[in-house]
């Protein structure tokens, strides 16, 4: 039995508000903004106690439990004491007695959203609302003019959506039936909850919910009972928000659709979208990602700049502040997956064993985008150099969120011209780079548990065996493999592993591979000739990123790039007697 | 069509006068316009207040029209055809950055100048800007040493990978970082072909045929026609740098001679200009 969370050096008061007494625990320095948390159903402010002490350091943080829930008291009757009004009422008595003279930051989950809409897009809490967090809780009355205006107008994709969302919706459905969900939450389902959010939706089982969960639950099916048929039905035509909104996306989320917020530009002028590859209670199973946006976002609204989102990329939602390590980043794919990174708003530490072109990528890095960038000269087949950089990044810059393990070298020549010392070499950078990335950054992303994503780069050599690369063949297969093994080892933890397969790229690996079994002038002469090759294919490592970013997004497993590495992908699984006929020309070198 | 006859070519010569002047009021027109250009100017627009400023101070012969690109299209993104590079209806907007391209004809003498700069503040550009001036000394320090053109080129595209940046003048027709320019007979009536004037288009033709002849040519490419030492002249040299949808330039005149002291034998034909002014005033 674990013992149930508590947020530890909470100051405790009671508040009374329209006949009840609500619990509010407040953390931090009273002086600093003040951020409150607002939890969902079937939840209580122990929900955030994983975020609230990350914001603790810089914000007056203030959560409670809503009416019903947790330690405040239930109205009475239940029957009407839910309505968003009341709701409001309590909010509003909150905010008064813990920042009576400024307007509070908002963070809602869940039920704790809807209600924050309520607040943010009502006339008599204008003022009182400096910004607002929202996570997997839409607006009954956005909801509401969802429906309607896919109803008025149901072409097949707007009535796909509709559908959609109506079976994700089952649960409000049986919220809305009596007396039986009271029973089942009192009864089997209170118990097996915690259990269910274990397995289902990847919650680590900490202790969270909290012994309450059963009563919690049974009152707050009033909420749905009080709300949403009378809102969804009439929904306000004015709610348009006043305060800059900050739209946090679960895109696992088993009881919303993304498409939800399709039109929520409509409703709200500042609008900041974020999305996340998790499943619904990111409170509990994502708390430093959304602890860094809400700092982010409520740092930037007191600094009095709601748009402080310099990043541009098309991904920006996804990678704003994420911690990104590239490897091999001084030049060619490595360099461009950085800056892509960067232009999406990620944190970007640029690896190389060349010092000044690692120095040079993170320079470039912060003008396009990112809000920090180093450089760290590293090589990445030293494994102490290696675990130094492991440390390091970890006590300074924090655990990486998006991983990649780009550096390489090239290597060609006949098997028998190879030598036991080329062989070592292309491995040792080739694999074991790749090796010692996964083991040690992989290592701090599954011990911290709020999921991450490793990106190795292999080769469409990895799957197109040649005469002419053996050693370089060898060693991309074997990073391909890696990738898919760990890639089904990390999956329980919310780790996406992807291996990228770049065909003929226009970057210096040509310049700077060995030609094995030749003299120095005719390696020379045989780098210049494949780099005009490459040249003339002139296929830009800035595709390769965009590839890499889009390969995080989706959680790709083998993202072959370019279309020789595509066709020879499909050779390889259809006709793989006509690629090994391929495998044995002599290239034009 | 006068030929540059090599001798001549010394610092201080009426030649060099005539065409330090035409480069200076090329300058001072791209200064005058980037100092017009606001919100919601259009390319052509501002390419039409380039040839209007120009006109109204005597000139009536262009080697070509005045170009401007804003944006992206600093960066030659996505061009794939040379009628890409004019004027389009693109708007200007806050921070963007621009290029001002035009090579006025004045008093038979020609300037073709580029010109960079933002609307406001725009730092990927004012870093490729600081950047250009390692190609400036570069290019300068290689031709003094009478190397091949071609290695040249190879050159400065080492040093813009090595800083991270898209070799953007090989978007150029035939991919040139520099062409070589003349005096041009001025006429009553100086038609222009695609932007080009025909006279200076004449001179050009006439120079690629006789150099067919004798080996070199009066385009730097990247080409193994450019295979050759530094042909005595003037020649507009333009290194474009591109990072990822910002580009920047310079363009001016690389005097080249035959002059066996390093010093004499090539030289910028005026230092006294907006981008190396600013360099100066950097450090």
């Amino acid at each position: 039995m674990t013992v149930p969370v508590t947020l530890e050096g909470a100051r405790e008061r009671r508040v009374r508000a329209g006949g009840v007494e609500l619990c509010v625990a407040e953390l931090g320095d009273p002086g600093q903004p003040t951020v409150i948390l607002v939890h969902g159903y079937p939840d209580s402010k122990e929900v955030w106690s994983e975020v609230a002490p990350r914001l603790a350091d810089r914000f007056h943080v203030v959560l409670y439990d809503v009416r019903g829930h947790g330690r405040s008291t239930a109205p009475k009757p239940l029957r009407g004491g839910f309505t968003l009004e009341k709701l409001t009422d309590d909010f509003l008595a909150v905010a008064d007695a813990v920042s009576p003279d400024r307007p509070v930051h908002l963070v809602g989950h869940d039920w704790g959203s809807v209600q924050a809409w309520e607040f943010a897009t009502i006339k008599r809490t204008e003022g009182r609302i400096a910004s607002f967090t929202s996570m997997s809780g839409p607006s009954l009355d956005h909801f509401g003019h969802w429906i309607n205006s896919r109803l008025k107008r149901p072409t097949p994709r707007r009535v796909g959506q509709l559908l959609g969302q109506g079976a994700k919706s089952w649960y409000v459905y049986l919220l809305h039936t009596p007396v039986l969900p009271e029973l089942a939450w009192r009864g089997p389902l209170g118990k097996t909850w915690p259990r269910i959010l274990e397995r289902v939706e990847k919650v680590p089982g900490d202790g969270y919910p909290t012994p309450s969960l059963p009563t919690d639950a049974a009152h707050g099916a009033w909420l749905y009972r009080d709300n949403v048929r009378t809102r969804l039905r009439r929904p306000r035509p004015d709610a348009y928000a006043h305060a800059p909104v900050q739209l946090i996306t679960p895109l696992g989320d088993a009881f919303l659709s993304e498409r939800l917020y399709d039109e929520l530009e409509l409703w709200v002028p500042q609008l900041i979208r974020r999305t996340l590859p998790a499943k619904h209670w990111i409170p509990r199973s994502r708390p430093a990602q959304l602890a860094s946006w809400i700092t982010e976002f409520v740092t930037s609204v007191e600094g009095g700049r709601p748009e402080s989102v310099t990043a541009t990329g098309k991904y920006a939602d996804r990678f704003g502040g994420q911690l990104v390590l590239v490897t091999g980043a001084g030049s060619g794919i490595g360099r461009a997956t950085a800056y892509a990174f960067a232009e999406a708003g990620a944190r970007v530490v640029a690896v190389d064993r060349d010092a000044e072109a690692a120095i040079r990528t993170a320079e470039m890095s912060r003008l396009i985008g990112a809000p920090e960038a180093w450089a760290e000269t590293v090589d990445v087949s030293d494994e102490q150099a290696m675990e130094k950089l492991a440390a390091k990044v970890a006590t300074e810059y924090g655990v990486v969120d998006v991983l990649v393990n780009n550096a390489g070298i090239g290597l060609s020549g006949s098997f028998f011209d190879t030598t036991p010392e080329d062989w070592k070499k292309v491995l040792d950078v080739n694999l074991w780079g790749v090796i010692h990335g996964c083991r040690l950054f992989g290592k701090q992303m599954a011990e911290r548990g709020q999921g991450g994503h490793i990106v190795n780069t292999a080769s469409a050599a990895a799957y197109q065996p040649s005469r002419a690369l053996p050693a370089y063949s060898t060693s991309k297969a074997a990073v391909l493999m890696l990738s898919e093994c760990l890639r089904a080892e990390l999956a329980g933890q919310g780790i996406g592993v992807t291996a990228i397969c770049p065909g003929l790229v226009n970057t210096n690996i040509t310049s700077t591979a060995h030609f094995a079994g030749v003299d120095a002038e005719e390696e020379k002469r045989r780098q210049k000739k494949s780099a005009r090759l490459y040249g003339l294919r002139n296929y830009p490592p800035e595709k390769v990123a965009d590839a890499i970013l889009r390969a995080v997004v989706r959680g790709e497993a083998v993202v072959p790039v370019t279309p020789e590495a595509r066709g020879a992908y499909l050779m390889s699984r259809f006709t793989p007697r006509a690629l090994r006929r391929i495998a044995r020309l002599e290239p034009p070198l | 069509m006068t030929t540059a006859v090599t001798g001549e070519l010394s610092v201080d010569s009426a030649e060099l006068r005539g065409f330090r002047q035409v480069q200076q009021l090329a300058y001072a027109c791209a200064e005058a316009v980037a100092a017009r250009l606001e919100p919601g100017i259009t390319e052509r627009e501002a390419a039409r207040m380039q040839r209007e400023w120009l006109r109204e101070r005597g000139v009536r012969d262009w080697f070509h029209l005045p170009f401007a690109w804003f944006g992206d299209r600093t960066a030659f993104v996505n061009f794939r055809i040379p009628l890409q590079f004019f004027p389009t209806n693109r708007r200007l907007e806050p921070g963007m950055p621009f290029i001002l391209d035009m090579a006025p004809v004045y008093d038979g003498y020609t300037a073709d100048i580029g010109y960079s700069g933002s609307l406001g503040i725009n730092p990927v550009q004012d870093k490729l800007m600081a950047d250009l001036e390692a190609h400036r000394e570069l290019i300068l320090r290689e031709v003094r040493e009478r190397r091949p053109l071609r290695e040249i080129y190879e050159d400065v595209d080492r040093l813009m990978v090595r800083q991270g940046y898209a070799n953007r003048h090989r978007a150029y027709p035939f991919g040139v970082i520099a062409h070589k320019i003349d005096r041009v007979k001025e006429r009553r009536w100086s038609p222009h072909v695609f932007g080009f004037g025909t006279q200076s288009l004449k001179g050009l033709a006439s120079d690629a045929l006789h150099g067919h002849r004798d080996g070199w040519s009066p385009l730097w490419s990247p080409y193994r026609f450019s295979d050759h030492p530094p042909r005595p002249g003037l020649w507009a040299v333009e290194p474009h740098l591109g990072f990822r949808g910002t580009g920047a330039k310079f363009e001016e005149i690389l005097v080249v001679t035959d002059s066996r002291d390093p010093e004499q034998s090539a030289f910028w034909l005026d230092d006294d200009l907006p981008h190396v002014r600013r360099w100066a005033e950097e450090k």
